[in-house]
């Protein structure tokens, strides 16, 4: 090594390396009113920690950032042995099961102050969370880019693993 | 309990609200704040005992102190410097 690339190398060591805001990864896989929540909530609670966040909308999942899908988000009663009402699976399938449960789940929601998923939504984009939109999901499922929420990053699982190898924490729901 | 006497720059109530309000709330008042400011933030969440020492330590935050009355608990926080 010569003595100039050797003074390099050691002012290199010497600078204190720019700190890295940690990052969370998350994977929303599911498009159920109860099941929208928990990404939210951690991204935005990420966020709110100064983290960077990011979450990946697959499958079901996507439904979170689709402008009409995501004020209709519904949770059903029917195999759902823990849902906001107990039925047997048979009432369950009646009509009118999901929408009720839905309804209970959304008054639970307002009556704690929660916000509704739509509000979380734009928490955490107002904090810079990312939206990864899966592109075979889209493909898949028919959705256009038109179909989801403004400021989403169509993108496939290369992507996002690119954004989520450099996560501390990585969490799939 | 431990009841700081630095000068509050701003209060925040976020008694009724859960998880994760307080911590969203409370992390948008700290962004605005400028360092050596303090936040003094009131929450109900049981939660927050362990949330707001976390927010703190998290965001680089210095946690003054907290008095924990039982229905609800007062945090003092003062803005760190940038990292």
């Amino acid at each position: 090594m010569t003595t100039a690339a050797l003074d390099l190398a050691v002012a290199e060591a010497e600078t204190e390396p720019a700190p890295r805001p940690k990052r969370i990864a998350l994977v929303a896989s599911k498009g159920t009113l109860d099941q929208a929540y928990p990404p939210l909530i951690l991204a935005t609670t990420a966020a709110s920690l100064g983290w960077e966040a990011g979450v990946y909308f697959t499958f079901y999942g996507l439904d979170i950032i689709h402008r009409k899908r995501l004020p209709k988000l519904k949770v059903a009663s029917l195999a759902n042995p823990s849902g906001p009402i107990q039925l047997p699976n048979l009432l369950g399938a009646i009509p009118g099961a999901t929408a009720a449960a839905t309804g209970v789940m959304k008054k639970w929601m307002r009556d704690a102050n929660m916000p509704p998923a739509t509000e979380f939504i734009e928490m955490a984009r107002g904090l810079g969370v990312k939206f990864f939109a899966c592109s075979t999901t889209m493909g898949v499922m028919g959705v256009k880019e038109g179909d989801l929420i403004d400021g989403c990053l169509i993108a496939g699982a290369a992507a996002f693993l690119d954004f989520a190898a450099e996560a501390d924490v990585q969490l799939f729901i | 309990m431990t009841v700081p006497i630095q000068e509050v720059t701003e209060t925040l109530d976020t008694s009724g609200l859960l998880c994760p309000l307080p911590v969203y709330k409370a992390g948008l008042v700290l962004n605005r704040l400028a360092p050596g400011e303090v936040l003094h933030l009131v929450t109900t969440d049981p939660g927050a005992l362990e949330d707001i020492p976390a927010l703190a330590r998290q965001r680089g935050d210095a946690l003054l102190g907290v008095d924990n009355q039982g229905s609800r608990q007062l945090f003092w926080i003062e803005k760190g410097s940038p990292r």
